[in-house]
């Protein structure tokens, strides 16, 4: 069992020393791409939790996301609290935020909720603007960078990346235990079959309001890193266009997977940057024909495209042992 | 009184835009049990169109009628091509494309006609019209005119035309539709067209008031949502009157309530959807269905 | 060959799943032929089949012309039309709707008068009822009005599956007549049925489905005499 573990554990370790390393190579801008790619990893697994995994839509996580940046935002502006500290805050409000949203979300079927999050999506920035005293209105809150501590010898953009890819690790872990274990079995396997699940002895409805919680988290601590790295909030950056992104991250990605997360995030970064030679609208496009493609050609996203190649080139190595296991493990099942 | 009467009278020229996406969004609805949230996009290109034709020199009402024909050609054309590949998919794919399709039209109108706000003319004259004390604008008036109109035709065409009937048919139950020889995916194709064509008169509607830009419809569409969510999904006749209650609500309250003013708009219609989504799903006249699984 | 009807080898697929398994047959024009066999034989699945709402593999022809290819609403514009297991009903149109709808398919326009006059006179309670939300009918009155929807498409081929399922046995007697008066005016029926008895009364042709297999045909009045249906399916 470790045995067929260890190329996977090897692989991750060997990108995340190669994560560690980027900072060497590139220049504080990219460095910068690259720690925005991460807080967008942790939004976009926070949404695959949700949508993916459990089914529930969300058309609206940009709010969430939105919080935990404000949260954050203010924390370190008002009361000069330290960004270490608004982070964990950042997560836990959203959690709560996220839980008691969940709530009456549990009554809504799909679509309804597809429509109340999209709504919610579009008031966002409307509120924001609204409560100016805390948020400073349209003109948003500047901050400044932290310093890296103890003297090391980095540059604040250098030391926000390792900050960001420190949590990612964190995170993605916390995550994958959670997925992979029973409350993850538990999780899918209400969204397959909600009526099953419940007579299996799942609590659907606190399952279902925990999910939207901790997804609403995950996407709280990327809104309050990202406060962090960009060093300014500003209401019209919350808009309807963000929830979108992270959504057409997710279904780039792979809805239903953990690696789908970073792949998407890759994606909403970086051809963005790419499309925006062409024109100013460009990009919108793109992520538009994109999305539409992905749903017609590949609706697990890349993440399942590469299970699924996966798959294939191993299947006759996996079909020989299927072919010796199988006489043992109808044994141990019976 | 007479600023209350004149609010209610605003607040249903208001609704009559929310009530016609309504209406959009409804009958896409009731075809395929899905929600186009492209819906207000598509209206928002309509109405350039619409502009490009008016700044070519074409007088208003043939612009107007010419959009209305280029938006039910493009709205069968999308659900032809863009929509049918999906048309057996899980809802959440469906959901996706259509903000897909929000994305890319929102994106392309910027690219074509920028994103900087252009007046659109109201046919209706600038005169306001007084009756007793009370103070009507003229394009209120008008809008409200139009909207009733078109309302009215639709109600027509479906009520006592058999493709009209052919369409609820298709809608309502495929399997048989097919059966009795209805092409049932024609006529899914003919309600985005339809959908479209309601889509694009809210839009010219409301463009005069708003300023023509790329996200005109962002606020309508929520407000739309607000409407069909009230009436129900299920009924075109509550979405319609939906959309009417929402708009003199949404009046009211900003001219009343004096915190909310017109600053938390969305926040309202946001609230509305929420409270009757708990509170009675279906809305006030819809019904519950079997969903398909 | 002069047959109305003929299937040859046809195969029916669910998903992955085959309900039927090389069925054959054929039917003369202007006769009634009925299909028996126990549940889940496959007596819905061979209607579909020839109404195209199936995946096949075989052949089906409908008066020397292929339907393989056609899609299920160019079947009906060929004049063969079908009154579904479950009965189809559009519940939320009135009952007058319903009918107009049945004849959307059909290749002559024209005037809906006379058929509406027909089927009226053929089920006069559905003349009280035109107004009524389909839905609101009983059993009985939508089962009678998924065959006079049928009937508005001036069919040349009638696929009825189970008209007399929960209707009372007055009711079953007085579809059944109909039935043969509608036969008599030219309309062929494909009759699959569970009540054996009427259906060997009514059929001049039967065939016997067992898993998706045609096990046993003939001539109504031969196999009313055999032991094996006597005892199957007449009990007695
Ligand atoms: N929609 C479906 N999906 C999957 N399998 C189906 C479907 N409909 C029928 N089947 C299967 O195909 C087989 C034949 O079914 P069919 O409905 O044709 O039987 P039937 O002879 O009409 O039975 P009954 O007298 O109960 O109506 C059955 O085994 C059934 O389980
Ligand atoms: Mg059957």
């Amino acid at each position: 069992m470790s045995i067929a573990r260890l190329p996977r554990v090897a692989g991750l370790l060997a990108l995340l020393l190669a994560a560690c390393a980027l900072p060497l190579m590139l220049s504080n801008f990219r460095l910068f791409q690259f720690s925005q790619v991460y807080i967008y990893a942790i939004a976009i697994l926070g949404l695959n939790m949700l949508t993916g995994y459990n089914g529930q839509f969300s058309l609206g996580h940009g709010a969430f996301y939105a919080i935990g940046a404000y949260v954050s935002a203010i924390m370190m502006d008002r009361w000069n609290i330290s960004y270490g500290w608004t982070i964990p805050v950042a997560g836990v409000l959203c959690l709560i935020v996220g839980f008691l949203f969940g709530l009456p979300a549990l009554r809504l079927e799909g679509l309804y909720l597809a429509l109340a999050t999209f709504s919610l999506a579009l008031a966002v920035p409307q509120i924001l603007k609204y409560f100016e005293h805390w948020t400073g209105g349209s003109q948003g809150i500047v901050l400044s960078k932290p310093n890296a501590p103890f003297g090391l010898p980095l540059n604040p953009d250098q030391w926000l990346y390792f900050v960001t890819l420190s949590v990612l690790v964190l995170l993605f872990w916390l995550g994958a235990n959670l997925l992979r274990g029973r409350v993850g079995r538990a999780i899918v396997a209400i969204r397959d079959n909600h009526i099953a699940a419940e007579a299996m002895g799942v609590n659907t409805a606190l399952y279902k309001s925990l999910v939207f919680g901790v997804s609403a988290a995950y996407t709280g601590v990327a809104g309050a890193l990202s406060a962090c790295v960009i060093a300014y909030v500003a209401p019209d950056s919350f808009n309807v266009f963000l929830s979108v992104t992270l959504l057409i991250g997710s279904v780039i990605g792979g809805l239903a997977s953990i690696s789908g997360a970073v792949f998407g995030a890759l994606f909403i970064q970086f051809v963005p940057n790419w499309a925006q030679d062409i024109s100013k609208a460009a990009p919108w496009a793109i992520f538009g024909v994109f999305l539409i493609g992905f749903m017609y050609l590949m609706p697990f996203g890349i993440a399942g495209a590469i299970r699924l190649l996966w798959i294939r080139a191993t299947r006759s190595r996996v079909q020989q042992k299927e072919r010796s296991v199988v006489p043992s493990q109808a044994h141990t099942t019976t | 009184m007479d600023i209350l009467i004149q609010q209610v009278v605003s607040g249903l020229a208001t609704g009559g835009i929310y009530a016609s996406l309504a209406l959009a969004l409804v009958m896409i609805y009731q075809a395929t049990d899905v929600v186009n949230f492209a819906q207000g996009e598509l209206a928002m290109f309509a109405t350039y169109i619409c502009w490009s034709l008016i700044n070519a020199g074409l007088p208003y009402w043939v612009a107007f009628l010419s959009t209305l024909a280029i938006a039910f050609v493009g709205g069968v054309v999308i659900e032809r091509v863009v929509i049918r590949p999906v048309e057996n998919a899980p809802i959440l794919s469906i959901v996706m494309v259509t903000l897909g399709l929000l994305v890319i039209c929102n994106s392309v109108a910027g690219w074509i006609w920028t994103y900087l706000q252009k007046p659109f003319p109201s046919p209706f004259s600038a005169n306001p019209i007084k009756v007793g004390n009370v103070v009507f604008g003229a394009h209120d008036l008008g809008e409200i005119e139009v909207t009733m109109l078109v309302l009215l035709c639709i109600y027509l065409f479906f009520r006592f035309t058999p493709l009209g009937l052919a369409m609820r048919a298709a809608a309502h139950n495929p399997v048989s539709s097919r059966l009795v020889g209805i092409r049932v995916g024609w006529m899914l194709a003919l309600g985005w067209g339809l959908a479209a064509v309601f889509g694009a008169v809210a839009g010219m509607m409301v463009a005069p008031v708003l300023t023509l830009e790329p996200n005109l419809m962002g606020g309508v569409q929520i407000y739309a949502f607000a409407a069909a969510t009230l009436g129900g999904f299920t009924s075109p006749g509550g979405a319609v009157l939906g959309g009417f209650i929402v708009g003199v609500v949404e009046n009211l309250v900003g001219t009343y309530v004096s915190f909310i003013g017109t600053e938390l708009k969305f926040t309202v219609a946001l609230a509305m959807i929420i409270v009757v989504l708990l509170v009675r799903p279906t809305g006030l006249f819809g019904t519950t269905v079997v969903k398909r699984v | 060959m002069n047959a109305l009807l003929d299937v040859q080898a046809l195969e029916a697929f669910y998903g992955r799943t085959k309900a039927l398994h090389g069925v054959s047959f054929s039917m003369a024009t202007g006769g009634i032929t009925t299909i028996l066999g126990a549940n889940g034989a496959g007596k819905t699945t061979t209607l579909r089949a020839i109404s195209r709402m199936v995946r096949t593999t075989g052949t089906i022809r409908f008066e020397g012309e292929a339907l393989e290819r056609r899609a299920t609403e160019d079947v009906v514009q060929l004049g063969i039309a079908h009154a579904p297991e479950g009965r189809g009903t559009f519940v939320h149109l009135t009952v007058e709707e319903n009918l107009r709808l049945g004849a959307w398919g059909r290749r002559e326009r024209g005037n809906l008068k006379d058929d509406f006059e027909r089927v009226f006179g053929y089920f006069p309670v559905l003349h009280e009822r035109r107004r009524q939300a389909a839905g609101t009918l009983s059993g009985g009155e939508q089962q009678m009005l998924a065959v006079a929807r049928a009937l508005m498409l001036r069919p040349r081929l009638l696929l009825l599956d189970e008209p007399s399922l929960g209707l009372a046995p007055l009711v079953v007697r007085e579809i059944f007549r109909i039935l043969r008066t509608i036969n008599q005016t030219g309309v062929s029926i494909l009759l699959v049925e569970q009540n054996a008895a009427l259906a060997l009364d009514l059929a001049d042709h039967v065939f016997l489905l067992e898993t998706g297999r045609v096990v046993m045909e003939g001539p109504s009045d031969v196999l009313r005499k055999d032991d094996a249906i006597r005892r199957a399916y007449l009990g007695y």
